[in-house]
């Protein structure tokens, strides 16, 4: 599939980079000569000098033959304005980042109903919406929402002495009485869809499948609940941080945000009532002592800077703050904070990249059934899909233990109507149902990509 | 330097060439000239080195950047030239090593100049493999492994931008692969049309393959003595016509394929390229014209010899070293033009020297108004500086490399006139083939030359071809250093 991208900053080279490894054609456009031609060493993709908005731009990167626009660029104007020249000249879906808070209200819909966009994205608020689930969800180190948030996955990490060190799968069950799925361990490099019979060892990150209102409870019950985050303190008042204040805010927690810079303390201050809002530069070990690190349940960094957010994290995970979370863009840095011990890490790039390259594989099967969601889970090992079921699905009706499912796959959850299954062999698909599926090394693009 | 990646890479190569070998097999088995054994010999010896190379450097990883695009580029075609000129030698038709390599070289290289003083005598299938060899060089081995291979490498533009000849080499899809499965589609489909037009005209179909292939890869052997001069004047303008197309940026007939038709006629370097023969035809024509008969042999043979040699093909219908001094000096002149960019054609290229021209004037002007501030412009956009940057450079180490090359031959026992000693660098670096005087013009050919003059012709043409960057780099001893 022909996908342009717009504006090769730190998101859009992400999403190429993505989109390349799907197997779409992408164009690269951007300004900038010095990062075209980086991008066009590294990247099989071609690559078009110029701006977006221009039309001799556009035609040089053959827009009219583009099934997806998507336009990332610093300036959400600049955006809209060449999703919409895209489309004018023969895109057929155009995609907009449009981060400022302004458009992001009642007036968006509009928007992106004048300008014909098939989707708006919001990388801050995004990202803020994965804080505020993990943090509401203490304990899990990441949080992928199911079927419009009925059902998560949960991450989680089995600490040194975790209840869980030894634990087999099937007494794990016994212990608690609720409906969940263990559907993926990830050991060092090694990725497992565990059976039955699979022993948790400390160190080992889980993917935890349940209901959304029984996940905390579920934690509970297994003993690996942390503290619940009454109250946070943020590092940065950036748009993300802004977000997530609201929406902790609105549920009754208490909010510090730790900034340098006078104005944007005042800006921010401001547009977030309720919060408190320290000036102060928040690498000074003094400072974040001195606002009482020390007694805060959860600290999240989000400053612009990766490196910064790695140390001032480490800084904070050695001060026992139970949840402690830090934004980190670059994925190589990503891993290396994991080796220093830092679990839980947040990455706007990953998010939107995920949602592109979801949307993308669903732009592209329009046969059997759709993809709702996607995420990649576990370092990009594993994906976990969410799909609705068409009248024509193949498979339907058809028992599972029948089905042949591939090596490596797995069924999740079916969820019918108001009902979710956690399904054994003899449970089966239905038209309408929305199934979760699990895949480790194979691309799925569609439902009945399942069965061998 | 990722070294594995380098060998591993000149194994595939190898393979494939054991693979390419098939093709005069089963040419020599139609004509039963009981060549079919020497070829084997030396495709078992291909695929044995391939698969040694692919086994000893199996557990590469397959990340390349620049430095081992250019190393790859220079060891695969050190690599292909030296297997592929064991035929020669098994067969005896070349009993030397050195003249047999000479003749490989020139071969892949696409530059026709060749030690054999007689080539009629020749079994049928080596004469297949020689003109064979200027077809596989001519858009060159490793854009056909990029290809063919799945999953090669992610960056393989690298290799792509060292093998394929001009100053900026671009894609004309996102993916590097499909870019050069498109390029090769074109070349095959063009190869086959000058097969059929000539086979059409008359000529016999074996003569009709091997001079499409010379014709197509821009090289230049020949399978009679007199090159081209004995076919009839509807084949001589068939490959007049050819070798004018092959020598056009295969960029431009993509656009032709996608309808871009505008872009094509707004291309600068196709309007120079064109009007750089229209005038070097009209003024040869005019200038010969009381050499023949009647004007129609003279614009034929002038046209014939000005598209031969700016395309550096290299064949000719008449010796044209006979010719007024006028004539001469305008055809030594495009021996160094060149081709375009990104067409099979050697030379300096016709891109370069107009963004040299255009660099000139944009310094004169600067001269007179010192703060005047101005790009070139060239295709319809503004060239950046890195890239006129590196047109001057490759001018300095063209010229370089040119007087090295020149320095040793002049170093000949044999001690030739200074015009045989200079055309003959030029017709081999810059991949034409024939020079000019009586030892290495058009009627004669290089076997005179002594051994050491024969190796450093056999070295400028993979400069020429590779364009010299490849070759140097490679071993330049830095670039091998452990970091």
């Amino acid at each position: 599939m022909k996908i342009i991208v717009m504006g090769c900053g730190k998101i859009g080279t992400a999403i190429l980079s993505s989109l390349v490894q799907e197997g779409h054609d992408v164009v690269a456009v951007d300004n900038d000569d010095s990062v075209i031609e980086e991008i066009s060493n590294i990247y099989d993709v071609i690559c078009v000098c110029g701006n977006g908005t221009d039309c001799d731009t556009l035609t040089e990167a053959d827009v009219e033959n583009a099934e997806l626009f998507v336009a990332v660029t610093g300036s959400d104007e600049l955006n809209m304005l060449s999703c919409f020249i895209a489309r004018k000249m023969g895109a057929k879906h155009t995609i907009a980042r449009i981060r400022n808070p302004e458009y992001n209200d009642a007036g968006l819909s509009f928007l992106r109903q004048t300008l014909d966009l098939s989707m708006s994205i919001n990388p801050d608020f995004l990202a803020a919406k994965e804080l505020f689930h993990i943090l509401k969800l203490p304990g899990a180190i990441n949080l992928e929402t199911f079927s419009g948030g009925n059902f998560e996955m949960a991450i989680l990490k089995l600490k040194e002495n975790s209840p869980l060190d030894g634990v087999i799968l099937s007494d794990l069950r016994k212990k608690a009485d609720l409906n969940f799925l263990v559907c993926a361990v990830q050991r060092g490099e090694d990725l497992y869809i565990p059976d039955g019979s699979f022993a948790l060892k400390s160190g080992d990150k889980i993917g935890l499948f349940a209901a959304t209102a029984e996940l905390p409870k579920l934690l509970r019950t297994l003993g690996i609940a942390a503290k619940q985050s009454k109250n946070v303190m943020i590092l940065g008042a950036s748009r993300t941080a802004y977000y997530l204040s609201k929406h902790l805010l609105s549920g009754g927690n208490s909010v510090k945000v730790i900034e340098i810079d006078k104005d944007k303390c005042l800006e921010f201050s401001s547009a977030v009532p309720g919060a408190t809002v320290i000036m102060g530069n928040g690498a000074q070990q003094e400072l974040l002592l001195e606002e009482g690190i020390d007694s805060t349940d959860a600290f999240v960094s989000l400053t612009g800077m990766d490196e910064e957010n790695i140390l001032i994290s480490i800084f904070a995970s050695t001060h026992n703050v139970p949840n402690v979370i830090a934004k980190v863009n670059r994925p190589e840095l990503a891993s290396l904070a994991e080796k220093l011990g830092l679990d839980c890490i947040v990455s706007p790039k990953k998010i939107i990249s995920d949602i592109l390259v979801r949307y993308a594989r669903a732009l592209e099967n329009t046969l059997g059934s759709n993809i709702e969601t996607l995420y990649q889970l576990m370092d990009g090992k594993a994906e976990a899909l969410e799909f609705s079921v068409r009248e024509n699905f193949k498979y339907a009706r058809v028992p599972l233990k029948e089905m042949q499912l591939r090596d490596n796959v797995l069924i999740v959850g079916i969820i019918r109507g108001r009902k979710t299954i956690l399904p054994s062999g003899e449970d089966y698909i239905l038209p309408h149902d929305r199934v979760i599926v699990l895949s480790a090394g194979h691309r799925i693009n569609d439902l009945s990509d399942i069965a061998k | 330097m990722n070294r594995r990646i380098v060998f591993r890479t000149l194994g595939s190569i190898l393979v494939l060439e054991a693979v390419l070998l098939l093709l005069p097999i089963a040419v020599s088995l139609i004509y039963a000239d009981g060549e079919v054994l020497n070829f084997l010999i030396t495709a078992a010896i291909a695929l044995l080195c391939g698969l040694t190379l692919r086994i000893l450097t199996r557990n590469g990883g397959a990340v390349i950047y620049a430095k081992e695009g250019f190393a790859i580029v220079a060891f695969a075609w050190i690599g292909m030239s030296v297997i592929g000129a064991l035929p020669f030698v098994l067969s005896g038709a070349i009993p030397s090593y050195i003249d047999a390599l000479f003749e490989t070289v020139s071969g892949f290289t696409t530059t026709g100049a060749s030690i054999l003083t007689e080539v009629e005598s020749l079994s049928r299938s080596i004469l297949f493999w020689r003109s064979f060899t200027h077809w596989v060089g001519g858009m060159g081995v490793l854009v056909f492994i990029v290809a063919i291979i799945p999953n090669f490498t992610d960056r393989s533009i690298h290799i792509l931008r060292a093998e394929m000849p001009g100053p900026v080499v671009g894609k004309l899809v996102p993916r590097v692969k499909e870019t050069a499965r498109i390029l090769y589609l074109i070349y095959i489909a063009l190869t086959v049309a000058e097969m059929i037009f000539l086979a059409c005209g008359g000529m016999p179909v074996f003569d009709s393959i091997t001079l499409s292939f010379g014709t197509a890869g821009t090289g230049g052997f020949g399978v009679l003595n007199d090159s081209i001069a004995s076919y009839s004047p509807y084949c001589q303008w068939v490959i007049t016509a050819f070798m004018i197309l092959f020598g056009i940026n295969f960029n431009l007939y993509f656009l032709l394929l996608i309808r871009r038709f505008k872009s094509v006629l707004k291309s600068t370097e196709l309007w120079c390229y064109l009007g750089v023969i229209v005038t070097c035809v009209t003024v040869i024509t005019i200038n010969v014209s009381s050499i023949f008969p009647d004007f129609s042999e003279a614009l034929r043979h002038s046209a014939f010899q000005v598209g031969s040699i700016i395309t550096t093909t290299g064949y000719s219908t008449t010796d044209f070293n006979l010719w007024p001094e006028l004539s001469k000096g305008i055809l030594l002149l495009l021996m160094f033009m060149g081709a375009s960019a990104g067409s099979t054609g050697g030379g300096f290229k016709v891109a370069r020297v107009v963004l040299l021209l255009k660099m000139a004037k944009r310094e004169l002007k600067r001269l007179l108004h010192p703060r005047s501030v101005s790009t070139v412009r060239f295709e319809g956009k503004s060239v950046d500086e890195t890239t006129l940057h590196s047109v001057a450079n490759y001018l300095v180490l063209y010229i370089i490399c040119f007087i090295a090359v020149f320095l040793l031959l002049c170093l000949d026992p044999g001690n030739f006139d200074l015009e045989t000693t200079f055309t003959s660098v030029t017709a081999c670096f810059n991949n034409i083939g024939p020079g000019f005087g009586n030892v290495v013009g058009a009627a004669g050919n290089y076997s005179t030359l002594a051994i050491s003059s024969k190796l450093a012709l056999t070295v400028g043409m993979l400069l020429g071809r590779l364009e010299i960057l490849p070759i140097l780099l490679t071993f330049s001893p830095a670039v091998w250093k452990k970091q």
